[in-house]
């Protein structure tokens, strides 16, 4: 780009004191990657490729859906299905043509963390799960990189900056100082099942992109040791200042090699990990017959799944409808795995050792994945 | 005078948001006294901070201090 172009598209920036043609090099050569493309993750995009962020690595496995619409503000009617990594570098290409936008259309896993992470200096964790949220945070520390975390629950966020230190006096803080352990799967709800109203991860995003870029520019003052909260009800802001806790570094890799060794599924979920099956394993229970398989979403849910007949007993109602469970061996699926996994936990608690309750991992999404590449 | 606690997230759906106790020393006796009041916070994740500072370790409580009570989220 010319000097007059970068001018004219960043002169709103620029002409501020604290930032000026220096806060824009700076931007310029910065890379980022953000974890999850979705409610957090679209504004954080949109805000750091208008503003001029070299580099902005995507990493999401997941496709648009119809009711994705309400709060990924990045995506169209005419996206529903296709990956949101490719739809998003799409879009923004058409906001920003001059910034290299690198998408990755898999999940985040121990295996490619660490590469991917090498290649950026600051990660954003616009996820929606604790067993990601976790292996992002051991990575970052692994690693030394700051990370910019935010997240949701029904109208209230969270937003902080972990492993940055403002001065080199300052002991760099980061999730586990805050939560140690993370908790185990159905403890906590997640988006999926608990709801959220969609401007809410637009501020929370909007506030995280914020805080990048005031870490590329160095202007302001990062949340490092701080952890913002906000109340969408009330408009209340509650920041609270974060302490290291000493037994923190233990909880986390110390090396690679440890890292790779980490299974941060099984981390959230011990308890309950043993009634969960893959998809082969469905297979088979269907193959040899006398099974229930329940489909636990919500009537209108995508994708249909017609391939195998099911029951479909939305979450809600499954405890007053058991009678229409007659087999020994049931096997709950929901979207993704994660209500299927608190359908378990109902039906355990009802019907107790008189039948095998499993949970199919991954949900519909992931059988359907399976089945294409077999 | 009693000690001001303020409940976030789904806590809040255990307990009231907004609640004063009395006579309490420290942070072991008011969580103590909470689990009472609302057992179920037993088996809730949180963390607590005192004076909007996160403490990790029992703190004692004077009549002004301000309790909060913050659950992990991981919605995005």
């Amino acid at each position: 780009m010319d000097k007059k172009e970068l001018y004219e598209r960043y002169q709103r920036q620029i002409i501020l004191p604290e930032f000026g043609e220096e806060g824009q090099q700076k931007l310029l050569r910065a890379k980022v990657l953000v974890i999850g493309a979705g409610g957090l993750s679209c504004p954080v995009l949109q805000y750091l490729t208008a503003a001029g962020t070299g580099t902005i690595g995507i990493v999401d496995d997941d496709v648009v859906a119809l009711n994705n619409l309400h709060r990924q503000v990045l995506y169209s009617v005419g996206d529903i299905g296709s990956s949101k990594a490719e739809r998003a570098r799409h879009i923004l290409h058409q906001l920003n043509p001059e910034i290299k936008i690198l998408p990755y259309n898999e999940r985040l896993t121990v295996q490619n963390a660490l590469i991917l992470f090498d290649e950026f200096d600051i990660i954003i964790d616009g996820t929606d799960n604790f067993s990601t949220r976790y292996m992002i945070n051991d990575a970052c520390v692994l690693m030394n990189k700051p990370l910019v975390y935010g997240a949701i629950s029904q109208f209230e966020g969270q937003v902080s900056v972990f492993n940055f230190r403002q001065t080199e006096n300052d002991e760099a803080v980061n999730y586990r100082d805050i939560f140690p352990d993370p908790p185990k799967e159905g403890e906590v709800l997640n988006c999926a099942e608990a709801g959220v109203l969609g401007a809410l991860p637009g501020i929370i995003g909007t506030m995280m992109a914020n805080e990048t870029i005031k870490l590329i520019t160095g202007i302001g003052e990062p949340l490092a040791n701080q952890l913002l909260t906000y109340n969408a009800l009330n408009n209340q802001v509650y920041q609270l200042t974060l302490l290291p806790r000493k037994e923190t570094r233990s909880l986390i890799p110390e090396n690679e090699a440890a890292f790779l060794q980490m299974d941060y599924v099984w981390l959230c979920s011990s308890q309950i990990m043993q009634s969960e099956i893959d998809a082969d394993t469905f297979n088979g229970l269907i193959a040899n017959g006398n099974v229930d398989v329940i489909d636990v979403r919500e009537p209108d849910e995508m994708p249909v799944a017609n391939e195998f007949s099911n029951i479909k007993i939305p979450l809600a109602q499954l405890s007053k409808n058991t009678s229409l469970i007659k087999s020994d061996t049931i096997v709950a699926f929901c979207r993704s795995g994660n209500r299927s996994l608190q359908a378990v936990k109902i039906l355990s608690g009802i019907f107790g050792e008189g039948k095998k309750v499993y949970s199919l991992r991954g949900g519909i999404l992931e059988w359907k994945k399976q089945k294409q590449t077999v | 005078m009693p000690v001001n606690i303020i409940i976030f997230g789904r806590l809040a759906d255990i307990a009231e948001s907004s609640l004063a106790l009395e006579n309490v020393a420290d942070t072991n006796t008011l969580v103590k006294e909470l689990h009472i009041l609302y057992p179920a916070l037993a088996d809730a994740k949180y963390v607590i901070a005192v004076n909007k500072k996160v403490v990790n370790e029992n703190t004692s409580l004077t009549e002004n201090s301000i309790v909060a009570l913050l659950p992990p989220f991981s919605g995005g």
